[in-house]
């Protein structure tokens, strides 16, 4: 009986595995986020030489929890000068490539579990990394239609910069992405890391490195590089007329995009899931991914606490002049060598 | 199977395109015409040619509508026209073309009615994966692909030259 | 990692193209060190050209099949590079007093004509439908730039934007044939294509017919022939004098080639299918253009209508699709590039810098004041009509004969009667030089490489009337 109940969905299995897989990945990120709030705002708090939250729980631990109670049960305000479906559909976008970006992602090495080798990702394809810069090219429609669904000067503004910003600086991040895609001659992501097995390409590639997570932090609208919502031109930019979850859900894809992207620097410069020192198993795998994912986030948010944002002009004279021109360098660089 | 999701999908994508036509406003057909090619980007992926499929979204639903919705931003900033400013309906006119359409229809149904279309033949594993698609482009088209940087070049230097502000060289 | 097996390079069958490709560059790079005198930068296009023309004959034993059988050289096209040099050469020249005149002042304006001309050596040379859409392109992109080039002009304008939409549908429609061609042979190389329509299985396919229907509007709208000429007009009047001269002869000279190859050399087999619709657009443009013409009172007008009858004329080259339809087609265009740069040369030279002395009544009397240029435009419209013992007529008539052979004998009747109507506006103009009073002052001044243009094209015009033997003999062995 139960064999034939095995039996009916063993060709089924990988749809229910990769389904379970998602699932995960899905409420994990979700999850994430209220906790990199709260980490933020600490350290945030410590930078700054004050407390930061510390009223809700212990260490204000259940800060996140109370703001998100507050977000869903406030009122959602919709001005009638606004496009309703496209204002609906924005926050939706955003918050919806940002997870689907991290589809691609392997957590740490592939392990075995009643008999069957799960790969720790939802699906390893040919061109993971194109993927996902694919994805988060998407991304940028949800910022563009917030911006113009609003129908207000300073979401307008907001979206405008935004897409600006986002063009230029994907430009960077994938020229530095192709000289890591030139010396490993693959697209995959978990080739990728298996190329690194021996040395991070941080050590090999500290250009590459040094250019992609520069362009990384532009590409996720974060401190210094955050103009789409400088609060004091722009009011809060894009998201200007959003209230309540949609509000948060702008929120929420601009953290899942920080850990993608943190992730994706992990991946492509620190070696993944590779541990160097310790043994490698999946369990210690995953600890260093996660610990250099997270030190990744420190460093975003030391980042923000540090620089003053950038004057528009500037970043676009960054982006297209210095970045772009070394990174084109590097690439020719890296290929010569490779060729030789 | 592949069908199962290839129909919903043509079908998306047709409706999609009449959309982009149809649209009162340039937001609209913008979008319509990003999903399109997010639909065509999913038929592509049908037929295994995920690397093509990516490159589908990256380069047009991500860089090329991305300068439209630029554009259309750009020169909404007053606002007061988002709906596209059609000309007035002609009956003469609508009544020849459409004279026109429904002859080219029947004349093409005619033609499709008397020839044979083949059954489409499996596509190998390979079709579209990256190794392919790169083998492709440096043996059998790299002289395409080399000329396609003169086209480059001259649309650059003809963008320059008509956007240029100062003409005083 | 696997490695890819090198491709087959032959840069040398490519030579033309990569020379004219780095002068092509090395014009814009020259053109940020000098400041408002171009002279340089005219002179490195034109040595440019040169080389180009040289270089063409770098092969010998022709045809080369090069790339995959994506590029030839064969006859045609090196005598193709011929007339592309030879008109973009003579489109600087006539560009270097009007752009002073006009203040166009741009060096990118050279590059551009540079480019455009590589696009058409890649269209003339390609035998593969990705090459010719490729070369259609650059050549397309290069001509919006240049036919909007007066900025500051409206007429400019309107024709740059006109001519980039339309083209930009018509480009489309192009495509779609090339797709539905692929798609029902599997191949874009023209070589392998016609061997595959041989089998009458693919032949009848009717993805084939459409693609060819659908091709066939691509490039009637190319080459301007009805019922896609509506741009033509507009596009001619508004771009500068140069370019309209340039446009009138090289891309459409490309474009022709890239259609004799598409259709006469790769689908003969299909003709039954395609012929019958091509008679039907060579009459239209003949009838429409000459008719159109006539009511014109605009010199640029005017030419540009009469260029689309002579569309209709070319088709038939195409129509006949033998040897001698070839030979014909490369000398016809070569011909036409001595005309159509004469005329519009005495155009240049006529106008001044307020007014360009556009309209047909400015050329009243001009044979009283201006003996030598009154005789010389109409030595350039005549020949244009096909008037023995004058280039036009040499030209049409071996284009005539390609068809007889080949039993069109309605078709070229038609073709003749055509050449009669021509007549009368060309002359319509004749007698106003003639015949009318002066209404103002003429204010010439003889700009130097404009005449020297019109020299060019004199003798030309004259030379392959009279002595057509040896660039005949050249075009058919």
């Amino acid at each position: 009986m139960i064999d034939d109940i095995v039996h009916f969905f063993e060709p089924y299995i990988y749809l229910i595995v990769g389904g379970v897989k998602a699932i995960i990945i899905a409420v994990a990120l979700t999850a994430v986020v209220p906790g990199l709030v709260w980490l933020e705002r600490r350290l945030m708090g410590r930078f700054q030489v004050r407390l930061g939250p510390n009223r809700v729980g212990p260490f204000g631990l259940g800060q996140p929890i109370s703001d998100s109670i507050k977000l869903l049960f406030k009122e959602s305000i919709i001005q009638s000068s606004a496009d309703k479906f496209l204002f609906h559909l924005a926050p939706a976008i955003v918050v919806f490539t940002a997870i689907l970006s991290f589809a691609v992602i392997p957590i740490t090495q592939p392990f075995e579990i009643f008999g069957q080798t799960i790969g720790p990702w939802i699906a390893n394809i040919d061109s993971g990394i194109l993927f996902i810069f694919a994805i988060s090219g998407m991304g940028i429609y949800g910022k563009v239609i917030a911006g113009l669904s609003s129908n207000s000067k300073y979401s307008l503004m907001g979206g405008l910069r935004s897409s600006a910003q986002m063009i230029s600086y994907e430009l960077t991040l994938g020229i530095a992405a192709l000289s890591i895609i030139v010396m490993t001659g693959s697209l995959n992501l978990v080739d990728m890391v298996k190329s690194q097995e021996a040395v991070p390409f941080i050590l090999v590639q500290p250009l590459a490195f040094l250019l992609f997570f520069i362009a990384g932090v532009a590409e996720t609208n974060r401190a210094p590089f955050d103009l789409p919502e400088a609060e004091q031109e722009l009011v809060a930019g894009f998201h200007t007329e959003y209230t309540g979850m949609k509000f948060a859900m702008f929120f929420m894809g601009e953290y899942i995009n920080m850990v993608t992207m943190s992730s994706l620097v992990t991946l492509l410069f620190l070696g993944g899931w590779n541990t160097y020192i310790l043994p490698q198993n999946a369990l210690t795998g995953f600890l260093a991914f996660a610990f250099k994912v997270l030190f990744l986030l420190c460093f975003f948010i030391w980042l923000r606490s540090t620089f003053p944002r950038i004057r528009y002009d500037r970043l676009m004279t960054f982006g297209w002049k210095f970045l772009l021109p070394i990174a084109i360098f590097n690439l020719l660089l890296t290929s010569a060598l490779k060729v030789l | 199977m592949e069908l199962l999701i290839f129909y919903p999908i043509g079908t998306l994508c047709v409706f999609l395109a009449l959309g982009v036509v149809l649209n009162k406003s340039p937001i609209g057909s913008a979008m319509c015409l990003i999903g399109m090619m997010l639909g065509l980007a999913a038929v592509f992926a049908i037929q295994h040619a995920h690397f093509i499929a990516i490159l589908q979204v990256i380069i047009y639903a991500g860089a090329i509508m991305v300068l439209f919705m630029f554009v259309i931003m750009l020169l909404n900033l007053k606002g007061d026209d988002t709906v596209w400013k059609t000309r007035e309906g002609n009956t003469l006119l609508t009544g020849l073309g459409a004279v026109l359409v429904v002859g080219i229809l029947y004349k093409m149904t005619e033609i499709t009615g008397g020839g044979e279309f083949d059954s489409p033949t499996p596509i190998q594993e390979t079709f579209g994966t990256t190794v392919k698609v790169g083998t492709t482009l440096f043996t059998d088209f790299v002289l395409p692909f080399e000329v396609a940087s003169i086209l480059l070049l001259a649309a650059m230097i003809g963008a320059v030259v008509l956007a240029k502000s100062k003409m005083d060289d | 990692m696997e490695h890819i097996p090198s491709p087959t390079v032959d840069l040398v069958s490519l030579a033309p193209v990569l020379v004219l490709s780095v002068f092509a560059m090395m014009v814009l790079l020259v053109d940020l060190y000098v400041k408002r005198d171009k002279t340089l930068v005219i002179f490195i296009s034109l040595v440019g050209l040169l080389m180009t023309a040289i270089s063409a004959f770098a092969k010998f034993d022709l045809p080369v099949h090069s790339f995959n059988d994506s590029y030839v050289v064969d006859e045609l096209s090196v005598f193709f590079i011929m007339i592309f040099t030879l008109s973009s050469a003579l489109a600087i020249l006539l560009s270097i007093d009007y752009n002073k005149r006009e203040g166009i002042r741009m060096g990118e304006y050279y590059s551009l004509i540079l480019l455009c001309t590589v696009g058409m050596i890649l269209l003339a040379s390609s035998t593969d439908m990705i090459m010719i859409f490729l070369g259609i392109e650059i050549v397309s992109i290069c001509l919006y730039v240049l036919a909007g080039i007066r900025r500051s002009d409206p007429k400019s304008n309107e024709a740059a934007l006109k001519y980039f939409l339309l083209g930009a549908f018509a480009t489309g429609f192009l495509l779609y044939g090339m797709t539905l061609v692929y798609g029902a042979t599997g191949t874009t190389k023209l070589g392998l294509i016609a061997e595959l329509i041989r089998e009458e299985q693919i032949a009848s396919k009717p993805l084939m017919l459409m693609g060819i229907v659908l091709l066939i509007i691509g490039f009637g709208f190319k080459v301007a022939s009805v019922p896609f000429h509506m741009w033509a007009p507009d596009v001619y009047h508004g771009a500068p004098t140069p370019v309209t001269a340039f446009m009138a002869v090289g891309p459409k000279a490309a474009a022709f080639a890239a259609f004799f190859r598409v259709f006469a050399e790769a689908m003969p087999v299909l003709s039954p299918s395609w012929e019958s619709l091509l008679c039907i657009v060579a009459v239209l443009s003949m009838f429409i253009g000459n008719v159109g013409a006539i009511m014109q009172t605009n010199i640029k007008r005017l030419l540009a209508y009469s260029s689309v009858s002579h569309v209709g004329y070319i088709l038939i080259a195409v129509i006949a699709k033998n040897s001698l339809g070839s030979s014909s087609l490369v000398f016809y265009m070569l011909a036409y590039a001595f005309m159509i740069f004469g005329a519009f040369g005495i155009v240049i030279l006529i106008g001044r810098k307020e007014n360009e002395m556009l309209e047909i009544a400015d050329y009243s009397g001009l044979a009283y004041k201006h003996p030598l240029m009154a005789i010389s435009m109409s030595v350039f419209l005549l020949s244009l009509g096909g008037m023995p013992p004058l280039a036009g007529f040499v030209a049409k008539f071996y284009i005539f004969s390609a068809a007889i052979k080949e039993g069109f004998v309605t078709l070229v009747v038609l073709a003749v009667l055509n050449s009669v109507i021509s007549f009368y506006y060309y002359l319509k103009v004749i007698v106003y030089m003639y015949m009318k009073e002066p209404e103002g002052e003429f204010q010439i001044s003889l700009a130097p490489m404009t005449v020297f243009v019109v020299v060019i094209a004199m003798v030309g015009t004259a030379g392959l009337g009279i002595f057509p033997d040896p660039i005949l003999y050249f075009t058919q062995h």
